[in-house]
């Protein structure tokens, strides 16, 4: 037995390992970056401790049962081989786990319903439109009418609304550090808050399997200062070259592709990729986030 | 024809020679022991519950090694950054295959094995409801499996992950024959899973021995009466799914695409809502073995045994009402995904109650570590950090981290690993001398045991890290830059120890055939139910005569107050006839498969026409029973009781 109970230390060291490999950087989950991702990581840590708090004491009783119940000669523990019943201890555990689940899912329910909504009010949100491709992910600026391929940079401290879609089997969007994704569906535009309160640059990657080269489709989201922003995007207009509808349809096709800007692109080009992947057939609701997202007027 | 075969990968080309390799060495042998005969008379045809559980037994452990196989593959090529063993599309395929097979092809049939096996002796039965149909079932089974298996060398493997969600499955992405062998291959086997659902809840309620009230039945019948229930529920669902994403492929419609104004969203929550109760049959028959093997080896009644049924059912009923936990990403309205969270999160409840009472079944017990008892003591921490980690994935909002990661790749292979598959190989400890009469070695499997536990922590702890790392799931190669390495070189470390740990077993079995503890007294671990009751390997017909059962562990109650299951004289047993058609159906199925795999039609409907053929064929055959004479059934009888 002493083998079994060695088993179950070091699984608490190893977990204990993980929490504290959890100041490493590198758990890019564990070190949030803006209030989207930072609300869903209270809840996480929320969770594992109230899942801590059942998990720890019954592996510690598991240890203590096995040991003290062994079938040994000369094990003077109770032997009670008719005693299967007792209505006060099934009451206490349905009891636990009903008060653990129900504190973790009104919680759970808040954030839902809160994180529909824009993490702050008081600033004018940005609009990006995102979408994905095989094998790269597009990038438009709607109110500065600039694109990105592979790379967006937004604003530090504004609130950012993708709005995702895709013109390839279905991905999702994921930027771990500013927030939780959300698939990019073709023939749909959906939208996702996320924020970035600091500048600096975070990792993105598609989420959901699409094939081929679905590995290679990683991103950088780059935040700055207000102003800076504004700088960017104004070099952006003027350097980069515009993209065509032939420029389009060329970075649409199965391929990858490198980092690029655009100082224009064809208007209405998102709409158009929504409408002609089967958004012409969607009712409007259904077309912009399943009518229950926050609406957003597009200009 | 070009296509036909798979051309330019070394690693195919060997498995072709090594298919080619086996089947000429299984003929030569067959020919060469005359064994042909024996084949079709005693297995090819056998509508023997006990053979058919061992025909699936040997199918499930060939397939957990390929999926095995698939698994070491994926974990090689992901040991290190930058790996080049392994190219996209092939690792695409790999883990198309190893989740398909897993699930489908190596849990399903062994958690028949096991219903096959141990059901009819439990409730004191001589074989299942529909003894035929069990047949069938089997070998429908059998020929998707090989269907599907087949598209490694001929035509290419299906490589839109195992639930081929639309647009990625559909001919604009994947033109090639692979998605439509997954579509056949599941089709054709999944008609046996719900066929053996509907065989197995018929037996259970109509067949019990005398006395044996449902409240009084062993927990594992219970949990394989939940799991029945929940596949006739849901494998229509799935098969009505493959069908309608066939006729998006093969007659070019747009249920699931966008662009003619079908809708992919309809695809993902219908196969889910197949998926998730999927997951709950595979693993409620495990709590079933737990339950009994907790008792036996702790010399007490199961603790709680109300409970136990109640929260059986409640989870089977509550796995319906989940399936949104699979895509909270995908932008349901916050009530929508509220309401799943909650749902998900509650099937902790009755299963944490569960954990509670295995415990206090061993509480003031005493408990004997045999082989089956180590694999369930093994389960409870396990399964209860992967359960805590489900709950941690039911908070939708912190699903939107780690939906996709491998956070959620731990998750899953904790609860089916540490879950399905211990509960699994405990039953298959605790019963395999009741079916072959022998006991697997010991020591061997406590090398296993370790093997495949110490692997198991080793492979899967550092997957959770790299969730919080945002590692997302099936990518085939990665950089140096995010920090992954060293988690995913420890990862596949683990993989190399279950794997070893399954060769060790492998050779336990041939170890032990030859040198195994015989069982002769049909009762090796002091068993509480009826099973135990009867010679080991049971004979044909089960119970000379069929016990009474009016208490609950009705063999323990037995022994205690002395009754001895034998009797003086016997009747003529009724039993039903051996018959080549399940497996001439089946035959036809495949064909029928094949050909609409490869757009043949003229196969296609030549198999169907046979299938229909078959089906005729039986419905004019009246003679499918015959009677055991009394004398022969006391001749048989005497002889075990020689052995005795
Ligand atoms: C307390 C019990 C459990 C809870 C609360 C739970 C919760 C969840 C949730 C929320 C997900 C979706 C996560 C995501 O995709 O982001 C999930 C995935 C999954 N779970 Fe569980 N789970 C539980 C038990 C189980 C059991 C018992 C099994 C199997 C025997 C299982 C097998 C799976 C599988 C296979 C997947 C992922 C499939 C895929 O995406 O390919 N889970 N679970
Ligand atoms: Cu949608
Ligand atoms: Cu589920």
């Amino acid at each position: 037995m002493k083998k079994l109970a060695m088993a179950k230390t070091s699984l608490l060291l190893l977990l204990s390992a993980c929490l504290l490999a959890g100041c490493d950087k590198r758990f890019i989950l564990l070190h949030p970056k803006g209030p989207v991702a930072q609300k869903e990581y209270d809840l996480i840590v929320l969770s594992a401790i109230l899942c801590a708090i059942v998990v720890i004491p019954v592996l510690a009783l598991l240890v203590f049962i096995v040991i003290r119940y062994r079938d040994k000669p000369g094990n003077k523990a109770t032997y009670r081989p008719e005693w299967n019943e007792s209505k006060w201890l099934e009451v206490f555990w349905w009891g636990i786990p009903i008060v653990i689940i129900g504190v973790l899912g009104f919680y759970t329910a808040k954030t839902t319903f809160a994180l529909v909504k824009p993490p702050v009010t008081n600033v004018k949100p940005v609009t990006i439109q995102v979408t994905s491709l095989d094998w790269k992910w597009l990038f438009q600026y709607p109110d500065q009418k600039i694109a990105t391929v592979n790379y967006a940079e937004i604003p530090a401290g504004v609130p950012v609304q993708f709005v995702l879609t895709s013109d390839a089997p279905m991905n999702s969007f994921w930027v771990p550090q500013l927030g939780g994704q959300e698939y990019t569906m073709p023939g749909m535009a959906m939208r996702l808050w996320l924020q970035a309160d600091k500048p600096g640059t975070y990792y993105g990657s598609g989420a959901n399997f699409t094939g081929k080269g679905f590995a290679h489709m990683k991103f950088k989201v780059v935040a700055k200062p207000q102003s800076e922003f504004l700088a960017w995007t104004k070099q952006v207009k003027k350097t980069a070259p515009a993209l065509t509808k032939e420029g389009y349809e060329k970075l649409a096709r199965q391929g990858l592709a490198e980092k690029t800007a655009f100082s224009s692109y064809p208007a209405g080009l998102f709409e158009e990729i929504v409408d002609k992947n089967g958004g012409k057939y969607m009712s409007h609701e259904m077309k912009h986030g399943h009518g229950h997202m926050h609406q957003h007027d597009e200009n | 024809m070009k296509d036909f075969f798979v051309t330019g990968d070394p690693l195919i080309y060997g498995a072709d020679a090594a298919i080619v390799v086996t089947v000429v060495a299984i003929v030569f042998v067959l020919t060469y022991f005359k064994k042909w005969r024996w084949l079709w008379r005693e297995w090819i045809t056998t509508v023997d519950h006990k053979k058919i559980g061992i025909m699936y037994i040997i199918c499930s452990l060939l397939m957990l090694f390929r999926g095995g196989v698939d698994a070491i593959l994926m974990r090689l090529q992901l040991a290190m950054p930058d790996t080049k063993f392994l190219e996209s599309q092939h690792y695409n395929e790999i883990f198309t295959t190893h989740g398909t097979i897993m699930i489908l092809f190596m849990a399903m049939p062994f958690m028949f094995a096991l219903f096959n096996w141990v059901i009819p002796l439990q409730i004191g039965a001589r074989d299942v409801a529909f003894p035929y149909l069990n047949a069938l079932s089997f070998w429908l089974f059998f020929f998707g499996a090989l269907l599907f298996n087949i598209s490694f060398v001929i035509g290419g493997s299906p490589d839109a992950g195992w639930l081929a969600y639309p647009p990625l499955s559909e001919l604009s992405h994947s033109p090639g024959v692979g998605e439509n062998f997954y579509i056949w291959g599941i089709q054709i086997s999944g008609i046996g899973s719900l066929a053996s659902g509907i065989n197995f809840l018929v037996t259970i309620l109509k067949m019990r021995a005398p006395g044996m009230k449902l409240m009084k039945m062993p927990l594992f019948s219970w949990s394989v009466l939940a799991s029945c229930i929940t596949i006739i529920f849901t494998f229509p669902v799935l098969t009505v799914t493959l069908a309608l994403l066939f006729v998006d492929r093969f007659f070019g419609a747009h249920i699931f695409t966008m662009d003619g104004g079908g809708n992919p969203m309809m695809y993902v929550n219908l196969i889910w809502m197949w998926g998730h109760p999927e997951v709950y049959i595979v693993v409620l028959p495990a709590f079933g073995i737990y339950s009994e093997v907790v008792s036996t080896f702790s010399k007490k009644k199961i603790f709680g045994y109300t409970s136990m049924v109640f929260s059986m059912m409640i989870i089977s009923v509550l796995s319906y009402f989940t399936w949104v936990h699979h895509f909270f990403t995908m932008g349901a309205g916050a009530d929508v995904n509220a309401f799943f969270a909650i749902t998900t999160m509650a099937i902790g409840i009755p299963t944490g109650v569960k954990v509670f009472n295995w415990l206090f079944t061993m509480f003031r017990g005493r408990i004997r570590m045999t082989q089956p008892m180590l694999w369930t003591l093994a389960f409870v921490p396990c399964f209860l950090v992967g359960g805590a980690t489900g709950v941690m994935l039911a908070v939708a909002p912190a699903d939107y981290q780690y939906h996709n990661s491998y956070f959620l790749i731990a998750h899953f292979h904790q609860t089916l690993i540490g879950g399905v598959v211990f509960g699994y190989l405990a039953g298959l400890y605790y019963w395999w001398p009741k079916i072959f009469g022998f006991k697997l070695n010991d020591r061997l499997g406590k090398w296993a045991f370790w093997l495949w536990n110490i692997g198991f922590y080793v492979c899967f702890m550092p997957q959770y890290a790299l969730g919080f790392m945002g590692m997302t799931r099936r990518v085939y190669t990665y950089g140096w830059d995010m920090g992954w390495a060293p988690y995913n070189l420890v990862s596949t470390v683990g993989a190399f120890l279950m794997g070893i740990g399954f060769v060790v077993q492998g050779w336990q079995i041939i170890y032990s055939i030859k040198r195994g503890e015989r069982d002769l007294t049909g009762d090796p671990w002091n068993g509480r139910t009826l099973e135990w009751s009867i010679p080991s390997p049971p004979p044909v017909y089960n119970f000379a005569k069929i016990p009474e059962a009016s208490e609950q562990d009705a063999w323990w109650e037995m022994k205690k107050k002395g009754i001895k299951p034998t009797a003086t004289s016997y009747e003529a047993i009724h039993m039903p006839k051996n018959s080549g058609i399940p497996f001439l159906m089946s035959v036809c199925w495949f064909i029928a498969g094949f050909g609409l795999t490869f757009h043949w039609i003229w196969i296609g409907l030549a198999g169907l026409a046979g299938v229909g053929i078959c089906l005729l064929a039986r419905s004019f055959q009246y003679k499918t029973e015959y009677y055991i004479p009394a004398k022969e059934v006391s001749r048989i009888e005497a002889m075990y009781r020689r052995g005795a």
